[in-house]
Order: structure tokens, then sequence, then C-alpha cells
């Protein structure tokens, strides 16, 4: 009796959620790690995928064999227990070596890929990120360009706490900011990663770049676009930073080398105007 | 103790108990029986709090948008969740069943030193008055995560001091403990019982005994630099000082790996004893069992920097640890191999305490996997602090360690009642436990691999979805908990009468007592007739 009610129960718990109607986007298919828009990204998912479908193959075996066990060697059934079955060293030797070959062939092309990831030699441009409580500020170095990116407005006033907006009405709740970090595509782009007051992490999926900012520290990372990938990507802070944790995010809008260069000119033409101008008066 | 009569021959019960009677009993306390049980009352307590925080949690998150609280409080939650259930009920509830089970399996009359015994326990409750009476002073409970990584941590209000001084007296509790389980396993081991013939539950504790006296003062040492960063001027994690914000998380996750391995090597010695009872077979392989789990235990010690990837560490040392981390997998895999080769060609039944050990092969396993995946490193860039770590340790400690000391009290509830519980209600529980356990968590992994970050209270309407149904798990998990102690309740209270040995295949020392055992056991150690047939592997 407790055995057929207790699927019921489960498809009752998995119906609710079905019954409150899926949106477009709601999230049902979202259930994967992204490929991404850059090498190291898909290198990356590529290891992900590799390492899951490793685990998939041995819990077949090894849920098999409990599986079977729990089926067929059932007190119940008449099952009488060989109470010699404590020892099989051929077996068990199997069970100790062959995983080690297993984790080898994962640690290898892991390496491989961590060694790439951390060669930070030929890059193309730099650009300093700053965690603050609670935003980024970004800081073209050798073009002196720099500003703040902070959650966008219409996001900020929907999550309020009990503000009455549905996130749902908001474009790109929570993952949008007044302003992007502007990059070129098919450039290799460093960044020189710190903090302001407390630890935040700068983290986009789509470059498979997460790197903490530690005040005090300068770390290191870089990212390629993929040349046919322009575009705005999105990303979270990913270290426990105070309050606003949730609410300091990321976004990248990666353009054409020509659309940055003009973009990069006009800003610091702006910005210098800005510094020369006399400041306003009265105070 | 005077006697006012002559026994006529060595009683294994003691006629006169000569307890104190009411509230001196359990304040004064120095029988193992009695603070046992004040543990595992402790940490059910400690369970229900830690576990109505995280339905606050799961109630926030079942939708995008702030509905219910401030995400500053939503933090305090997340945070004072872990540490309650980390420190408040699973390390207790260990201590609990160590101090029941230990002095019985190994044919000793207590603990080695009992009055400390007594004070290990009491500090506890003072502990938690303290960290729980944080949530009402201004600034609120502690913010910064369980983790406590300045500069954030040193942001914290009035409750700051609140929060080093409960983690120094718990650590003290659990430092002393330790001492006390890993001399009562040297020292006081009945004649003949050999190391290598011990229960598996005494061999995990006496490891985990000597990884708790290893890395509870590291802990020690961590906290009480940022109590002297906060109040006395020194700047050991300001890098404006001179110091080094990455050094505290060094020194944590040295204490904080091996602690998450005190977390679960008892729950391998509950499932080694459960399996085999139930399966009518002696634990295959016993000796690799023990070498497994000392294996595990030393390899604890240098894969710490696992949980730091994202810090900014030289190559070098990303991949020493990435294949370190790799490695435990080879032990750990040998236990469940060995855990599912017990059954292979036994006799199974399905009583509460081999269904609450299932699911724990099936979903520890599962924990492994996500573990294992963590820790590759370029992977991990992408799983590090979002929900599928969150997902990950959530497997493991609460299919993990909580459904083993479910195993645990359900099978040895009859031994310390003297009666059967209600087997039916018990079977209620474990199906429902499991079922949404899943539910709960298992969307998390989905969420994490999305992107969505942990320490969040709100998050992008991707993740409405397997937020919504995480939380729906929740729920379920939640109330299907209630019915736990109430179970254990009506079992004290009584039920249909056991003998000593309350279940068919059971071996060990503590199956030749009887049930409920005298308060004081073993009085006069186990010959080498009752060891032998007890220790059967």
């Amino acid at each position: 009796m407790i055995r057929a009610t207790a699927p019921s129960l489960a498809l009752l718990a998995a119906s609710v959620p079905l019954a409150l109607g899926a949106r477009a986007d709601s999230g049902w298919s979202e259930l994967n790690m992204t490929p991404g828009v850059t090498e190291m990204s898909k290198k990356i998912y590529d290891l992900h995928m590799l390492i899951f479908w490793v685990c998939v193959g041995i819990a077949v075996i090894v849920f098999g064999a409990m599986i079977w066990s729990i089926v067929t060697y059932r007190k119940s059934k008449g099952a009488v227990p060989d109470v010699t079955l404590v020892h099989n060293t051929k077996v068990e030797f199997i069970w100790t070596v062959v995983p080690v070959f297993i984790l080898i062939a994962m640690a290898v092309p892991a390496a491989r890929t961590l060694v790439e990831i951390e060669d930070t030699t030929k890059t193309e441009l730099t650009i300093k990120v700053t965690g603050y409580q609670w935003g980024w500020q970004y800081d073209y170095l050798d073009d002196g360009v720099q500003y703040y990116s902070h959650l966008d407005r219409q996001s900020d006033a929907a999550r309020e706490l009990l503000s009455g907006i549905d996130p749902n009405s908001v474009p790109h709740y929570l993952l949008n900011v007044d302003h992007p970090l502007v990059v070129p595509v098919a450039t290799k782009v460093r960044l020189l990663i710190t903090g302001a007051d407390v630890i935040h992490s700068w983290w986009v999926p789509a470059f498979g770049v997460k790197k903490d900012a530690i005040p005090g520290f300068v770390n290191e990372a870089w990212f390629k676009v993929d040349a046919d990938k322009p575009g705005l990507y999105r990303g979270q802070c990913a270290e426990l930073c105070g309050r606003d944790h949730g609410f300091m995010p990321i976004v990248v809008d990666v353009r054409s080398k020509a659309d940055f260069a003009a973009w990069l000119k006009e800003k610091a033409t702006e910005q210098k105007q800005a510094a020369a101008a006399p400041a306003p008066s009265a105070s | 103790m005077a006697q006012s009569h002559a026994p006529a021959a060595t009683h294994e019960h003691d006629d006169h108990d000569h307890k104190p009677r009411g509230w001196r009993r359990w304040v004064y306390a120095t029988n193992h029986k009695d603070i046992g049980t004040m543990y595992l009352v402790f940490a059910c307590t400690m369970f229900f709090i830690g576990g109505a925080m995280a339905m606050v949690i799961r109630l926030e998150l079942f939708k995008p948008g702030l509905q219910f609280v401030d995400p500053q409080f939503f933090n305090s939650m997340t945070t004072m969740h872990a540490l309650i259930m980390i420190f408040g009920a699973v390390m207790p509830a260990w201590t609990g069943l160590a101090n029941w089970m230990v002095p019985m399996q190994v044919g000793a009359p207590d603990m080695a030193l009992p009055r400390l015994n007594n004070f290990s326990f009491w500090i506890l409750p003072f502990a938690f008055t303290l960290l729980l009476s944080s949530l009402f002073v201004p600034g609120g409970a502690p913010a910064g995560g369980w983790t406590m990584y300045p500069p954030l941590i040193l942001q914290t209000g009035a409750s700051f001091p609140m929060l080093i001084f409960s983690i120094h007296l718990m650590g003290a509790s659990s430092i002393l403990g330790a001492i006390n389980i890993v001399v009562t396993i040297l020292n006081m081991r009945a004649p003949g019982l050999t190391l290598l013939r011990m229960p598996l539950f005494v061999w995990t504790w006496l490891i985990t005994g000597y990884l708790l006296i290893a890395v509870m003062p590291v802990l020690a040492g961590a906290v009480t630099m940022l109590l002297t960063d906060h109040f006395f001027g020194t700047t050991f994690f300001t890098a404006a000082g001179g110091g080094d914000p990455v050094m505290f998380q060094h020194i944590f996750w040295f204490f904080g790996h091996p602690e998450v391995y005190i977390l679960i090597l008892p729950a391998f010695g509950i499932i080694s004893e459960v399996v085999p009872t139930f399966s009518r077979k002696p634990l295959f392989g016993y000796e690799a069992m023990v070498y497994a789990v000392a294996s595990i235990a030393f390899l604890s010690f240098i894969v710490w920097a696992h949980h730091m990837f994202t810090v900014g560490m030289p190559l070098a040392a990303q991949l020493f640890f990435m294949l370190s981390t790799m490695l435990i997998a080879v032990p750990t895999g040998v236990k469940v191999f060995n855990w599912t080769a017990t059954m292979w060609k036994g006799s199974l039944s399905f009583e509460p305490p081999m269904l609450f050990a299932l699911a724990f092969l099936f979903l520890f396993t599962i924990g492994g996997f996500s573990g294992l995946m963590l820790a590759i490193v370029p992977a991990d860039y992408q799983y590090q602090d979002t929900y599928f770590v969150v997902a990950h340790f959530h497997y493991v400690l609460v299919p993990g360690s909580i459904f083993a000391i479910m195993a645990g009290v359900y099978y040895w509830l009859p031994k310390w009642t003297g009666h059967m519980y209600d087997m039916r209600l018990a079977t209620w529980h474990f199906w429902l436990s499991t079922i949404f356990v899943n539910v709960l968590f298992f969307p998390q992994h989905f969420l994490g691999l999305a992107g969505m970050p942990r320490r969040i209270p709100d998050y992008a309407v991707q993740f409405t979805d397997w937020n919504m149904v995480s939380s729906i798990g929740g729920f379920g998990f939640g109330l299907a908990q209630f019915l736990f102690p109430y179970i254990i309740w009506k079992c004290v209270r009584g039920g249909a009468r056991i003998g000593n040995r309350a279940w068919e295949g059971a071996h060990g020392l503590e199956w030749e007592l009887p049930s409920p055992p005298p308060y004081h056991s073993w009085t006069t150690p186990p010959s080498d007739a009752v060891i032998a047939r007890g220790a059967e592997h």
C-alpha cells in the first residue's frame, strides 16, 4: 500500500508547477551548462560532458548491481545468503585499479585545458575590473576610459521587497546593467580583477571565466570571443559580498573591432572633456 | 558506592542503579547512555531549527522577486542554517550515537572520562543559545556565510563576537568529546577485542576522533584571528596592513575539508553495520573498508584548496589539488563497491534501517559523482559558487549523513528502549523523505549548470521553474521530518517488547546485551566466546 501511494505523491508534487503554467522561457529547458562563445568555454563544456558521461557509465554499472541485488537476493523470495562471499581478490584489484585509469584519462585533458587557460601571454587589450559593494567598475587602462556598471533601474525597482512589479515584465530581470563592459570580438582581452571592499567574483558563463575580485590583490583572466559571436553576454557576481550580492550583474557588449574602436575613441574623448571642464560652481 | 547486600553471582544488570532522580540525573549525568540521549535530543532540536531556516530560504526562492524577507536577513538565514546543521545537528548526532554505542560495542562499562563527557555535552546548549540569540541583536545574525570569509565577515554587527565565541565553545566540545572517544576505543576495549575485530562504526569514530583533534584547533585559530582583526587592530586578513584575505580561506578550508569527512565517516560506519545485518551476510572486505576510511582521512588533509579554485592560485597548486581531490574517488569507490558486494548473494529484507541505508547508497553516490565533476578545475570555474555546489554538498549531507543518522537511530532504537517502533510510520517517513529530498535537491544541479549563483535571495526569470520544484520538495521534506520525533517518542513510551537481538542478522556486542541494556552495562567484560559471536565478520 505504501509503495503504491508513494510514487503518486511524487507525481502530485511534480504536477503542481506544471499546473501553474509554463511561460516561454521560465526554465524547464534550462538543464545544462552553456558551451559558450569562446574556444576555452567550449573546451570547458567538453570536459564537463566527458566527466558527466563517465559518471553516468559508472552509475549504470554500480546502480545496476545494487538494483539486481535488491530484486534478486530477497529473503522474501527465499534467497539464502552466501556467508563465505567476503573476499574476491581479482575483483577487488580490478575495481581499485580501473578507477585510477579512468581518473588519469580525465586528468590529462583537464590539465591540458588548465594550462591553456593559465596562459595570459599575448593579450591584445587590458581592462581593469574592480568589484564594489555593489557594482563593478571598468577601467580601460591604456585609453583613459573608466566607468561604473550597476544593476539597471527597472530591475532595481522591481526587486525591492513587495515591489508589486512582476519580474517577468522586466527585460533581462537582474541580468541588466546601465553601462556594460564593451570589448571587441576575436581579440584576446585580459582582465585585471581586484576588489575595493570585500571579495567579489567576476563570472560570465558564456566565456567560461570566473575569477575572484580580492581587495589588495590583482587577479588575471582572459577571454577571446569567437569572431562570429558578437552580442550581449550576461553574468553575475559569484562570491557572497553582502546584502546585494545577488544584484550586481555583469553585461559584456561584444562588438566588431571597428565598432569597438569607434566606441573607445568616443568614450575617451567624452571623459577627457568631462575631466577638463570646470567644476560646476556654487557649493 | 556501598552495597547493602552481597550479590550471589555477577549480574549483568545492577538492581540498584544509584542514578539521581529528576533534573539532577541529566545535569550531573556521567552515564554514556544518558549523555548519548541528551546529545541526540539536542541534535534533533537543532535539526528542526536549522530546518525552519531552510524553509524560509525555500519560501523566498519559490518565485522570482522578493516577497518575504530583506536580502540581509536572507543571508543570515543561509549562514545560520549551515552553522546550525553542521555544528548543531550532524556533529552532536554523531557524538550522541558514539556515546550510546561505542562503550557497548567495545565491551566497556562507560566512556573513559565520564565527567569530561558531561562537560562536553553541556557546553552545547550554551553555545547555541549564544549563536541563536544573535538573531535578535542590532545588525541581526551573522550574514557572511558559514565560511566567514573576511573582509565581508568583518562587516558583521553586534553579533560578531557571539558568532566567534559560540564557535569556540562548539569546537571545545568537539575536541573534548573526540579525545574521550579515542581514549575509550584505544584503552577500554574488552580483552580479546583487537582493533581489527572492532565494528566499523567504532573504527570510523576512532578515525573521526583523530580528525577532530587535528582540525578543530585550526578553526579556533582562524576565528580568533578574525576576532583580533575586528577588535584589536591586527591585519591578518587585510591587505592594506600587510595581511592576506586568501590566507583565511587556506586556514579555514584546511579545517573545512577534514570537517566534511568528520561529517561523513561515521555515516560510513553506520552503513557498514546496517547493510550486513539486513543482508544476513558479513561485510565484504572488512580490512579494505578500514584501509579505505584511513586513506580517505589522510587524503582529506591535502585537498583543501579545491574549495578555492577561483581565488587566483598558481597553476601548479591548481593541478596538485585537482589530482589529490580526484584521488579520493578511489577509496570512496572501494567502499561503495564493498557495500554492494555485501548485498550481492545475500538475503535482503527491507526494514526502515535498511531502507535508509539503501537510499544512502544510491544518493550519496550521486553526491560523489558531482564531487568528482567539481574536482575538474576548468569545469569548476563554471560550477564554483553556483547551485551545482549546493546540490553536491546537500546530496552528501542530507541523503548522506542525515539518512545514515536516521538509519542508525532506527537500527538501535529498539536496543535503547526495549520496544519495536511503529514500522509502518517509519516506512512512511522513509518514502516521503526519499522522494522529497530528490525533488528538493536534484533540480539544483540544473540551476547551477544553467548559471544560478548561490547565496542569492532572488534570481533571473529563467531559473523560475526549477526553483519552484525545489521549494516544493523542501516543504514536503520538511513536513515529513515531523514523523521522526513522533515515532521515537511513541517508541520510548511503549511498543512490542523485543529481546537482545532486535534484528535477525545483527552481530556485535551490543546485541549480546538485553534491550534496554542495564544502566551500567559490561560491568564485567564479555568473555572470549561472546566477543567471537559478536565480532563475526
